[in-house]
């Protein structure tokens, strides 16, 4: 069971949320000029991070607010709590700790998105 | 590799069971070879079993980050059917199924496999009338699948409670016969002393640390144990596939989560078959051993971690009780997670990827382990033909580009 702080209401079981898949997944602002693996990647493709994962959720038995939460996905432990519209970065010692042995984790997806609200 | 037999039996009852031989070998990796799986667990060994049974291919490695068979293989509740909706996963799970009825021939390997019945339990209309459909489909593939109502699944599972004030009403369910349950750890066990047998080299406490790519083309691993040179890789590590797909820098639409099972204490037989409820996230057998083993549903967040959340299993034992009254007082022994990689549309991802020879065998979602005969024969296909089977043709990264998804939903054993 996860304790979660809900960034208006404090911290309570993970129960009274439910998880709303990674975060910062920006709708494209020209839908209508997308290729198929333009939107294969924005509806389908993940980054389903072993370590670090900025994800979103809702605190749907209690203020009913969206929110994000940088949670490492192997130890369970959540690293930041913060509003929708923020982005806030975080410290390397916490983004790097979980995958010492993997290298090329550095390099990042392809596909470059726009980072938005 | 000495076969099992009675006479092996009575030769080796003389010796008090001393004299046994190791069933593969542990050897150090080679500098090179054909073909390197990533994942020694059911679908990497029947992979390389069928690499060298069907297509000659035997200078094969199987590299494993722990031991053989202790990642879902070892973790699943080892159920068997092959009671798809669409005609893509029908035929391809009833291939699978007609190895299974083969397999302990096959592997001279007792996995203890038992035809003894599936029910998928139908707990409102909807429910009703999408199982009927599926059973109609099913017939139409060749598919054993019946329709039962309440009366009849109560014949069939007497335990079972069909009262219409239940909170999860059974207002009937599918049955297929010929599902069933295997000893999972004897299938792994069993692949991997068939394809040792042939030349594959099993190599565990191995871990892929990176990949060798030149060019757009794969030409090795780099491991905890040192580079290998591969003329073709494939995975078969479910769980991680996105990890090590990353190290290839390729996106999947797949995200892992946990998934957690539990055993209760030994008792007496109570239930001779298998009851799946994908609605309530129940699933029931009780194995040899007499433990009732059940399933819940996944854990909503990604996760690594091998552990779920409690109330997933509060959720799952309560609707359990619901439906099996009669367990309220058993204790439950153990509980374990595993990891699962689930895809958007409930089919997983079997064939070709960007890279040219590296090859990818994912996304089993919540069922892999049904499939693993199935998987590692058209897998092997696959890989030996640098061309997907029919089979498993409709399985590729590309049905997410066209649009052309083989939704499962209504047929995988837990809502993801």
């Amino acid at each position: 069971m996860l304790y979660i702080k809900c960034p208006w209401c404090g911290e309570r079981d993970e129960t009274e949320y439910h998880y709303g898949g990674e975060a910062h997944i920006v709708r494209p602002e020209n839908p209508d000029e997308l290729t198929d693996a333009e939107w294969a990647e924005y509806v389908f493709m993940r980054t389903n991070t072993k370590g670090v994962h900025r994800e979103r959720w809702v605190h749907s038995d209690g203020c009913r607010r969206w929110f994000n939460v940088a949670r490492n996905t192997v130890t369970n432990e959540i690293v930041s709590v913060y509003k929708t519209g923020e982005k806030p970065d975080l410290p390397e010692a916490v983004t790097t700790k979980p995958a010492p042995a993997k290298k090329a984790a550095a390099k990042k997806a392809p596909v470059k998105k726009k980072e938005g609200a | 590799m000495s076969r099992f037999s009675i006479f092996s039996l009575a030769r080796n009852a003389m010796s008090w069971h001393q004299n046994w031989p190791r069933q593969w070998r542990s050897p150090d990796p080679k500098p090179e070879y054909d073909v390197v799986i990533i994942g020694a667990g059911g679908h990497g060994l029947a992979t390389a079993y069928y690499l060298a049974k069907e297509h000659g291919i035997t200078n094969v490695a199987v590299i494993e980050k722990g031991w053989l068979g202790g990642g879902n293989t070892g973790r699943n509740t080892t159920i068997v059917r092959s009671n798809y909706l669409w005609d893509e996963s029908g035929l391809f799970y009833e291939n699978a199924m007609k190895l299974w009825e083969n397999l302990s021939q096959e592997l001279n390997y007792n996995v203890m496999f038992s035809q003894r019945g599936v029910l998928n339990l139908a707990h409102n209309l909807g429910d009703v009338r999408e199982s009927i459909r599926r059973v109609n489909a099913n017939n139409l593939n060749g598919i054993d699948a019946e329709w039962l109502n309440a009366e009849q699944v109560k014949e069939f599972c007497p335990i079972i409670n069909i009262s219409k004030d239940s909170r999860y009403p059974v207002m009937g369910a599918t049955l297929q016969r010929r599902g069933g349950t295997a000893r999972h750890d004897a299938v792994a066990w069993g692949y991997a002393r068939g394809a040792d047998d042939m030349g594959v080299d099993v190599i565990q406490n191995c871990e892929v640390q990176g990949l060798m790519i030149d060019n757009g083309t794969v030409k090795g691993v780099r491991t905890s144990l040192g580079d290998i040179k591969a003329k073709k890789v494939a995975m078969a590590c479910a769980g991680h596939t996105s990890v090590v797909a990353d190290m290839a820098g390729i996106r999947l639409p797949i995200e892992s989560h946990p998934l957690q099972a539990l055993v209760s204490e030994p008792m007496k037989p109570v239930i001779d078959c298998v009851v799946m409820s994908n609605a309530v996230h129940v699933y029931v057998s009780q194995s040899d051993k007499g433990e009732l083993v059940m399933g819940a549903g996944i854990d909503a967040y990604v996760g690594y971690s091998q552990r779920g959340s409690l109330h997933v299993i509060e959720d799952q034992l309560g609707s359990a009780m619901e439906l099996f009254p009669l367990f309220s007082r058993t204790r439950m022994m153990r509980s374990w997670g595993g990891i699962v990689d689930t895809c958007p549309d409930a089919s997983p991802i079997v064939g070709k990827t960007p890279v040219k020879n590296l090859y990818v065998n994912a996304g089993w979602g919540t069922g892999g382990f049904k499939a693993t005969p199935g998987a590692g024969w058209c897998y092997a296909h696959t890989i030996a033909k640098d061309e997907p089977h029919d089979l498993n043709a409709a399985f590729s990264i590309d049905r997410f580009i066209t649009g052309a998804l083989v939704d499962e939903h209504g047929a995988a054993g837990v809502a993801h």
